[in-house]
């Protein structure tokens, strides 16, 4: 650990504090255990994407001798540097996880050059072969949730009309969108998905009024790709429509209302990582998977989701489970009429041209520009 | 005043008490350090009663606050490091407050001063790194000041409120932002991410020798001393403070009050600019979304908490730094939730308001004992 020079520092300058420090025992019991630290740039019980790595964090402090520190609200700026660094110097963490995607480059690469000898591992995806080698960077592939939502949605919708909160038009969100959308047409091939793009990670006044907007344009089923999904999931609980979830299981904010969703299951993931840490395996740098690999999961389905579509739904699940389901099927036209991916293509989870998809699907109502 | 005055002297001839020219001298100048350090022992007190209704140790809490911002070496650089980007844009505020105007759209100027030098130092990708970093300075401090003279002229010829002119003006820099950053200046390559392209490792400022704080510290502390000098030591900042004091009487005796108010609000946009240069420069090497950090809104209460002095700016941002620094500490040693930190800056913000009241009325620094 880095941690030698800056106490000889300390010494150097004589400083007070540091005893007091010692005497109190702030830097406290480092030999035996080791922490983990979790940095969040959200609160970590928004019923979203900082609550689900929180969720991860929580099955960690289960885990005999592992410590864990958290922090939220952390910016994606030189603020997550120095939170990085204070959970090393003071608390003595030795693995580090910046949840939030935008802390990867500069913040997270910087601090990895750094602390040579630290694990850090980030959430988003990111990792290339550039990149330092204690730094690692694992996603999931959450468009396989999605696309059971759809199904779900599209057996549960009487309008045909499915609404669709989002955030911003990038690759990802995306994804998700046209996932869903293909899977709800597979129930109802007549189905459409309305899309609204609020602009922002997390906008509760203008998620509000997307959820309201669609509602009034008739759609009875919605689902968001949003930082926290509470604000749709409430509003359109109390406007009487369906919702699928996103993040966690938003269930208990909507038990009559709520009819599955796409969850990150980090709580199985985080464990795996320290566990494989003890056993002194090397954790792959670039880490995804989907449902097969425990990385998402679905919810369990509400109890207004009929036995058709859970069956219909179930056994597409267990296609991805034995890892034979491709999504992106050719033929697949957007939805300005021009093919996208050909007859006769199969992008699979892994292909890379997913990671660059910059259109919406046939059937979606919408558009990214 | 005058009333004042005249006491005193008076006092001063009757009393042969202790050294009443000392006091008569530096009386004021106590005020201005006495009052403010009380308001801040009396924020911290109620913060610790606070605290203690929340079943936590107020001691543990004042350690914890002083281990985390300047208990060590390493705190003191974090805190350092938090305050560079608010002494700049604390100025962007503090000063057109010497001309009676309250501007609160720092932030704004920060984008646009990014915006500018990001800009330019991609017009210059190839040039020597000293001068894509001199272009970057000049071009982040005229985008920034420029946009603050918006507000200004919105003032002088239209009679617009700049408070609310320079506050609107930020959605627009950050509508303005996010569409060039996601559209003409995207790096195809930021897929998820929308962000320019990188400035180049080479053209980035760095830090100070010796410390993990960036030169924006340097660069905030040499314009606040600049400001200082310009206002109170100078014809201009005299000019200023007249036309502050009563525009009629500036008006009457000559003075140029439009010029005056266009200029101090390109200085005080140019000062923010100058701050989201050396965001892009000395941290995050691109545009993006990112830089939509607060550090302006921030700025503003700074402003306020330094009576708008620009000296008195520096401390006041260092103890801000400072408490955002200790702020993660809180958050891991006592579990307190991000927005305790928010509360303690709210009580200090209302107490320093409130201790305005004090001024002039402390009779022992009268020279009366």
């Amino acid at each position: 650990m880095d941690f030698g020079r800056i106490s000889r520092r300390h010494l150097l300058q004589g400083s007070a504090a540091l005893a007091l420090g010692s005497t109190l025992g702030v830097r406290g019991a480092a030999a035996a255990e080791t922490t983990v630290g979790f940095i969040y740039v959200g609160s970590r019980d928004d019923y979203g994407y900082n609550q689900a790595h929180a969720q991860g964090a929580a099955a960690l402090k289960k885990l005999p001798g592992i410590k864990v520190v958290e922090e939220e609200k952390v910016p994606e700026t030189d603020a997550v540097e120095k939170t990085i660094e204070s959970m090393i110097n003071l608390d003595g963490a030795t693995l580090l996880f910046p949840t939030s995607f935008g802390y990867y480059n500069p913040h997270v690469l910087k601090m990895a050059a750094k602390f040579p000898k630290l694990r850090f591992e980030h959430c988003g995806g990111l990792w290339t072969d550039k990149d330092p080698k204690n730094a690692g960077s694992y996603f999931g592939y959450i468009d396989e949730a999605q696309y059971i939502s759809g199904i779900v949605a599209g057996y549960s919708t009487k309008s045909g009309k499915l609404g669709f909160v989002a955030a911003k038009p990038i690759p990802q969100v995306l994804r998700n969108i046209n996932a869903f959308t293909l899977g709800a047409r597979l129930a109802n091939p007549k189905a459409t998905t309305q899309v609204i793009f609020t602009g922002d990670w997390s906008m509760p006044v203008k998620e509000a009024e997307a959820t309201n907007s669609l509602i009034d344009q008739g759609v009875d089923v919605l689902t968001c790709h949003v930082d926290g999904p509470k604000t749709m999931v409430e509003n359109a609980a109390r406007r009487g429509a369906m919702v699928c979830g996103y993040h966690v299981n938003q269930s208990p904010l909507a038990p009559k209302a709520y009819l599955t969703g796409a969850e990150w299951n980090w709580e199985a993931l985080y464990p795996k990582f320290v566990k494989m840490i003890v056993a002194g395996e090397a954790i792959p740098n670039f880490y995804r998977g989907g449902l097969k690999e425990e990385i998402v999961k679905v919810s369990p389905y509400g109890e207004m989701v009929s036995a058709e579509a859970r069956k219909a739904a179930d056994d597409v699940k267990a296609k991805f489970m034995s890892g034979d389901y491709t999504i992106f099927k050719g033929p697949i036209a957007d939805n300005k009429g021009k093919t996208v991916i050909a007859s006769g293509t199969d992008r699979g989870q892994q292909d890379p041209e997913l990671e660059k998809m910059d259109y919406l699907v046939e059937g979606v109502i919408g558009a990214t520009a | 005043m005058t009333t004042e005055a005249a006491e005193s002297v008076e006092a001063a001839g009757v009393a042969p008490a202790a050294d009443p020219g000392f006091l008569q001298r530096y009386g004021a100048s106590i005020e201005y350090i006495l009052i403010p350090g009380a308001a801040l022992v009396g924020a911290l007190g109620v913060f610790g009663g606070f605290i203690a209704l929340y079943g936590k140790n107020p001691l543990d809490l004042y350690f914890y606050m002083y281990y985390g911002a300047f208990g060590t070496w390493f705190s003191w650089q974090n805190t350092l490091t938090r305050a560079a980007p608010l002494i700049l844009t604390a100025l962007c505020t503090a000063l057109p407050a010497q001309l009676g105007m309250v501007i609160i759209g720092g932030e704004g100027a920060l984008l646009i001063g990014a915006l500018a030098a990001t800009s330019a130092a991609l017009a210059l990708q190839g040039a020597a790194p000293i001068v894509v970093q001199i272009a970057m300075v000049i071009a982040g401090m005229i985008g920034g000041g420029l946009w603050i003279t918006l507000s200004g002229g919105l003032r002088q010829y239209r009679g617009v409120n700049e408070t609310i002119s320079s506050l609107l003006l930020v959605y627009i820099a950050l509508a303005v932002l996010n569409h060039l950053v996601e559209g003409p200046m995207r790096d195809p390559a930021s897929l998820n991410k929308p962000s320019t392209r990188e400035i180049g490792a080479a053209n980035m400022i760095g830090t100070i020798p010796g410390t993990d704080v960036h030169w924006g510290l340097v660069f905030g502390l040499v314009a606040a001393v600049a400001a200082y000098i310009l206002i109170y030591h100078t014809t201009f900042g005299f000019a200023a403070r007249v036309a502050g004091g009563n525009i009629r009487a500036a008006k009457i005796v000559g003075l140029s009050v439009g010029k005056l108010i266009l200029t101090v609000c390109f200085l005080a946009g140019s000062s923010a600019g100058l701050a989201g240069m050396i965001e892009v420069a000395a941290v995050q090497g691109r545009t993006n979304a990112n830089l939509a950090a607060g550090y302006g809104f921030t700025g503003i209460l700074v402003a306020f908490l330094a009576r708008q002095n620009p000296l008195a700016i520096i401390p006041v941002a260092i103890l801000l730094g400072g408490i955002s620094a200790s702020g993660g500490l809180l958050q891991r040693r006592l579990g307190l939730p991000d927005a305790s930190v928010l509360v303690l800056q709210g009580i200090i913000f209302v107490f320093v308001l409130a201790s305005d009241a004090l001024y002039g009325r402390i009779g022992f620094l009268k020279g009366k004992s």
